[in-house]
């Protein structure tokens, strides 16, 4: 059929597809703080009683730190702990919309920094939000922007007015604001949103891990005040300080007086060893309150997600399952395998035979060996799929652990799949582990 | 055993079905009709989920030696066939020598010994009359399944004077037997060889499309109320005029110029628009998403795009030759191809 010229009157089309009908939870606090009240950056101890409550706690391991919960989102509940792959721009790589929700995906994310630059938000918005510009029904959590200010350290530039970045595409320069940030973030219409933070990589000692701390804290504030839909969209702090324990406690005290839903703990899973890694995060999953969830930015490999979530973390986000699947690389409970190695030619059998996603129903090593070996980009799409599947049933299996009072038993048994012999253990995660009362022998 | 069996010839097109196809000789093939085409044994970038979301998939698909040979051994030792090998365990498999979309140049087609296979007898000839009547003949003689007319391709001028060419082969060819044809997948071109005999065909052309980052839009609809009908004229006119400008900007990747039927989903203007790729479309991509987010992917670089395009270009590409299957039942091909001469150009 030919197109009509005239621009008709259509909406884009939603959730043709996916038949799951959303709606708005009753919203958990009937008085929600407005924004502005906190420009002054001054919040009384009576204020955390007033920020909304997301997240509802199911069980808890005895033991350890570990919690099972529900977060109640403007796009659904999200059972924790979660994991949620990263759509960087709009889209989850080569696979559908229907294909993650297929797996079960509830939340994933979306990054400012890209999308305020392609399409842009008022494009965005024009097409009725994230949401409804890529065809999502679930929930969405976008990322301030923050991060790039590390990966793409040689195009930006800090002040205490913001990130200064030169766009890659036209060398335009943008200034990315707090309030600029939560502006865009505001026109996606995310159900979660971040803080812009001023971050610097944990490789980063001296002075400068103590300025970007404090200005996180200022940048917070900004953010709060500037936040114009707290309604329907949560903004969360993100908790800084490097691998320093004292920046990180007095960040810990200075952003858990403010007014916030939820709590992210970020600048690791950088370069630091594992060893200062887990130290952080267990120093801020004690200090932060209970009854708000724990998001970890950049966690997603299985043994981390594992102690991480025994260490007290509810929400996880990472591009490296679907990034190593794109490389040809499958996730499996014992490590990974390499489909494009010459060992794979002739194996017969489904990636994980215990797996249930489509890949593993349908497709053999063997296939996706000579598919990899093509430029049928199909290929790429099989181990997406996958290796989201992969991660949405680790955090199921560790979820249904803790409701059923045997996470310290899933915990030794995963790491014997993984690992084989105690010996070979990774030491760091043995530590973090016994800190919080789970012993692997 | 495979039958073809011919419901009506009009004008020497060719209309009917052929059965007991497949292992268990209960699958069926519309003619004329089009295979899936694939790139080692997978429809290009589509995974099981997203090609099962597209209307109206041929019963068979198109597999390349050329992609499957290095494969050989694997397949040998593997030992249930090629179609569960690619997890189209239900597929009817028609394997040609060589991928029409990189093809090798003609006279190194070889025949191969495949047991419990209909073998496909090759007619060759070049340019030359009294060589194609003689490879016509000699292999209408063979105990074959089906005839490929092979060496027709080229470039839409080349095919105009092969046309004349094709109709004295065909003629030579017992009229029971599928005619084949590769290299060959245009829309109008398809139109041409179907007079002349032809009763399969690749379809090659939807993904061509889809690499240059563009969507299938023609028109196949040959008979919508009069109203629409000059709309539509009024609509396909702007349309070609831009086209032509548009034509002679846009060289692809796959050294084919765009054509006009189709729309170049890069172009700055579908940014912001909100409609789907072609308005009454019942695909999955245009039913969930809209040009200007297939734009944005496509300026992102993002996979999806090629997901996305794939599905709508094959589902557009498999309603045409359903169109065509309709149009000759009722005796409208001749205004099917008219509409579809129109937009060409």
């Amino acid at each position: 059929m030919v197109p009509r010229r005239s621009p008709g009157a259509s909406t884009p089309p939603l959730y043709h597809v996916i038949k799951t009908t959303w709606r708005r939870p009753p919203c958990p606090a009937a008085h929600v703080v407005p924004g502005n009240k906190m420009a002054t950056g001054l919040a009384s101890p009576a204020s955390l009683e007033s920020a909304p409550r997301i997240m509802r706690l199911v069980a808890e391991c005895t033991l350890s730190r570990a919690r099972a919960g529900e977060l109640r989102l403007s796009h659904g509940p999200v059972a924790t702990p979660v994991f949620m792959p990263v759509g960087t721009q709009a889209t989850m790589k080569g696979i559908t919309t229907e294909q993650l929700d297929a797996l079960g995906c509830r939340i994933c994310l979306g990054n400012t920094y890209h999308l305020g630059l392609r399409p842009g938000p008022e494009l965005i918005q024009k097409a009725h939000g994230l949401h409804g510009f890529m065809n999502w029904p679930h929930n969405l959590l976008t990322d301030s922007g923050g991060f790039q200010m590390v990966s793409l350290v040689a195009l930006s530039e800090v002040t205490e007015e913001g990130v200064r970045f030169r766009s890659p595409y036209d060398g335009e320069e943008t200034l990315l604001s707090p309030e600029r940030s939560v502006e865009i973030q505001n026109a996606l219409g995310s159900d979660i949103i971040m803080q812009l933070d001023d971050v610097v990589s944990s490789t980063v000692t001296g002075p400068r891990v103590e300025e970007a701390m404090h200005r996180s804290v200022r940048w917070l504030d900004r953010c709060i005040a500037a936040h114009r839909r707290p309604d329907t969209q949560n903004l969360f702090a993100i908790i800084q300080g490097g691998l320093d324990a004292s920046l990180r406690a007095t960040c810990l005290e200075e952003m858990t007086k403010r007014d916030v839903p939820g709590f992210a703990i970020g600048g690791l899973s950088g370069g630091e060893s594992k060893a200062q890694f887990w130290k952080m995060v267990a120093l801020s999953t004690s200090r932060l309150p209970k009854d708000k969830p724990r998001y970890l930015m950049g966690v997603g490999y299985a043994t981390d997600l594992v102690v991480c979530v025994a260490l007290g973390c509810d929400m996880f986000d990472c591009v490296y399952p679907t990034r190593t699947a794109r490389f040809g690389s499958a996730l499996v409970p014992t490590g990974q395998l390499q489909l494009k190695k010459k060992l794979y030619e002739k194996d017969f059998g489904p990636i994980d035979p215990e797996c249930s996603c489509p890949t593993c129903k349908t497709h053999t090593r063997a296939f996706l060996h000579a598919l990899l070996h093509s430029d049928n980009t199909a290929a790429l799409h099989h181990l997406t799929v996958h290796n989201v599947a992969y991660q949405l049933q680790l955090m199921s299996a560790i979820r249904a652990s803790i409701v059923e009072r045997r996470f310290p038993d899933f915990v030794r048994s995963f790491m014997s799949t993984m690992y084989g012999d105690q010996s070979l253990y990774p030491s760091w995660a043995t530590e973090a582990l016994a800190s919080v009362g789970i012993t692997l022998s | 055993r495979m039958k073809l069996n011919l419901t009506k010839v009009v004008n020497g097109c060719r209309l009917g079905k052929i059965q007991n196809l497949g292992k268990t000789g209960d699958h069926t093939m519309d003619i004329p009709g089009c295979l899936l085409y694939t790139k080692t044994g997978s429809a290009p970038h589509l995974t099981h989920d997203t090609l099962n979301k597209i209307h109206g998939v041929p019963a068979m698909a198109q597999l390349t030696l050329s992609s499957l040979a290095e494969h050989h051994e694997v397949l040998a030792e593997y030992k249930k066939g090629v179609g569960n090998f690619i997890g189209m365990p239900e597929m009817l498999i028609y394997c040609s020598l060589h991928d029409p979309v990189s093809p090798c140049p003609a006279g190194y087609v070889t025949n191969k010994v495949l047991q419990k296979s209909t073998i496909i007898g090759v007619i060759e000839g070049g340019d030359v009359m009294e060589e194609r009547l003689r490879s016509a003949r000699e292999t209408a003689k063979r105990p074959v399944g089906g005839f490929l007319l092979d060496g027709f391709q080229g470039n839409p001028a080349t095919l105009e004077t092969r046309l004349q060419l094709l109709s004295s082969v065909t003629a030579e060819l017992p009229e029971d037997k599928p005619r084949l044809i590769c290299g060959v997948s245009r829309p109008e071109e398809v139109l041409e060889c179907i007079e002349r005999g032809v009763d399969i065909f690749e379809s090659f052309f939807p993904y061509l499309v889809t690499e240059r980052g563009c969507a299938l839009t023609f028109n196949f609809d040959y008979q919508p109320n009069p109203e629409e009908t000059l709309l539509q004229q009024n609509g396909i006119q702007e349309e070609i005029q831009y086209e032509d400008q548009i034509k002679k900007i846009n060289t692809t990747d796959c050294n084919q110029k765009m054509t006009s039927f189709e729309i170049n989903l890069k172009e700055k203007k579908y940014r912001e628009d909100f409609s789907p790729l072609v308005g009454e479309c019942s695909c999955y991509c245009c039913k969930n998403y809209t040009r200007a987010y297939v734009h944005h992917l496509l300026v992102t670089n993002e996979l999806l795009a090629g997901v996305l395009l794939m599905m709508h270009n094959f589902e557009h590409y498999f309603g045409f030759f359903y169109s065509i299957r309709e149009a000759l039942k009722s005796d409208r091909l001749a205004q099917l191809k008219e509409l579809i001469r129109r937009q060409a150009s």
